[in-house]
C-alpha cells in the first residue's frame, strides 16, 4: 500500500514537472520543472531498491546539471521575449498528435515484450547498495569504467577549447 | 494492488514521449536541451525498473553510465550554446539556420 501512494504521488509529480518544462514560456521555471522531475525519479529510484543509483541522480542531475543549466540561463538571460514566435497552432496540434503516438506506439509494443514474470516483482532479492554496484562495476565493466573517465576528461577540455579559443564578433568587425 | 514494473516501463514512455514533443515544439535551445536530458531520465528509468524485475545489477550499472554521458554530453552542448550566444546573440535555433558563424 505504501509503495503504491509513493508510486502514484511521485509518478504524478514527474509528469507535471516534465509538462511545465514543456509548456512555460519562461526559462527558469522551464528549469525548475525539470529539477522537480529529476528529484521525483531519485525517490521513485529507492522504491526500486536502487540507494546509490538514487543518491547519484540526486548529486550529479539535480545538483551539478541542473546548476550548469541555471548557469547557462544567467549568462543568456530570461528577460528576453521568449523565442515562442514562429510556433503555430497548427505546430503545436502536430506535436501532441506526435507525443501521443509515440507514447501508444511504445506501448502497444511494448505489451508483445512485457517482462511477465510474477506480480510481486523483485523475486531474485536485490539491494542496489554502494558494495553491490561497485563489485559490478569494477568487476565485469573495468575497461568501460575507465573509457568514461577519458570521455569525460576529454568533454572538460573540449569545453575549455570552446571557451578560450572563441574570439567572438569583435575581430570581426574590426577587419570590416 | 501492487506497484509492477509495467507501471514504472509506462511511466517511462510518457516521460520520453513528452521529452520528444518538447524537441519538436519548442524553438529555444536551452529548453530543447533540457528535453533531451528529460529523455535520458526516463530511459534511465526504464534501465532500474528492469533491473529490479530481473533481479540483475547490470540494469543499475548502465543506468551509472547513462549518466556519466549525460554528465559529459551537458558541459559541451552548453559550451556550445553558450559560444553560439556569443556570436549570435540569440538562442534561437531559427534564427541558426544557415552554418556559419
Amino acid at each position: 500500500m505504501g509503495e503504491l501512494i509513493v508510486f502514484i504521488v511521485f509518478a504524478a509529480v514527474a509528469l507535471v514537472g516534465a509538462i511545465v518544462m514543456v509548456t512555460s514560456s519562461n526559462t527558469v521555471y522551464a528549469a525548475i520543472g525539470l529539477l522537480s522531475t529529476m528529484f521525483a525519479l531519485a525517490v521513485l529510484y529507492i522504491a526500486l531498491d536502487a540507494h546509490f543509483i538514487a543518491a547519484v541522480q540526486v548529486i550529479v542531475y539535480a545538483g551539478a546539471v541542473m546548476t550548469l543549466f541555471l548557469f547557462a540561463i544567467m549568462l543568456i538571460g530570461v528577460d528576453r521575449p521568449e523565442a515562442y514566435g514562429p510556433v503555430t497552432m497548427g505546430q503545436k496540434v502536430m506535436t501532441a498528435v506526435v507525443s501521443v503516438g509515440l507514447f501508444a506506439v511504445i506501448v502497444l509494443a511494448g505489451r508483445t515484450a512485457w517482462v511477465t514474470g510474477s506480480d510481486a516483482f523483485g523475486v531474485p532479492d536485490l539491494n542496489g547498495t554502494i558494495e553491490n554496484v561497485a563489485d559490478e562495476l569494477f568487476g565485469t565493466w573495468t575497461i568501460v569504467f575507465l573509457s568514461t573517465v577519458m570521455l569525460l576528461t576529454i568533454a572538460a577540455l573540449g569545453t575549455i577549447a570552446l571557451a578560450y579559443f572563441d574570439h567572438g564578433p569583435k575581430d570581426e568587425e574590426a577587419t570590416l | 494492488m501492487t506497484v509492477t514494473v509495467t507501471w514504472y516501463l509506462i511511466l517511462a514512455a510518457g516521460l520520453f514521449s513528452i521529452g520528444v514533443g518538447g524537441v519538436l515544439i519548442r524553438r529555444n535551445a536551452l529548453v530543447m536541451f533540457m528535453s533531451i536530458e528529460l529523455m535520458l531520465n526516463s530511459v534511465n528509468l526504464t534501465f532500474v525498473a528492469l533491473s529490479k524485475d530481473l533481479g540483475l545489477i547490470e540494469g543499475q550499472v548502465a543506468a551509472l553510465f547513462v549518466m556519466v554521458v549525460a554528465a559529459a554530453e551537458v558541459t559541451i552542448g552548453l559550451a556550445i550554446i553558450v559560444a553560439i550566444f556569443r556570436r549570435r546573440s540569440s538562442a534561437n535555433v531559427d534564427e541558426l539556420a544557415e552554418m556559419k558563424g
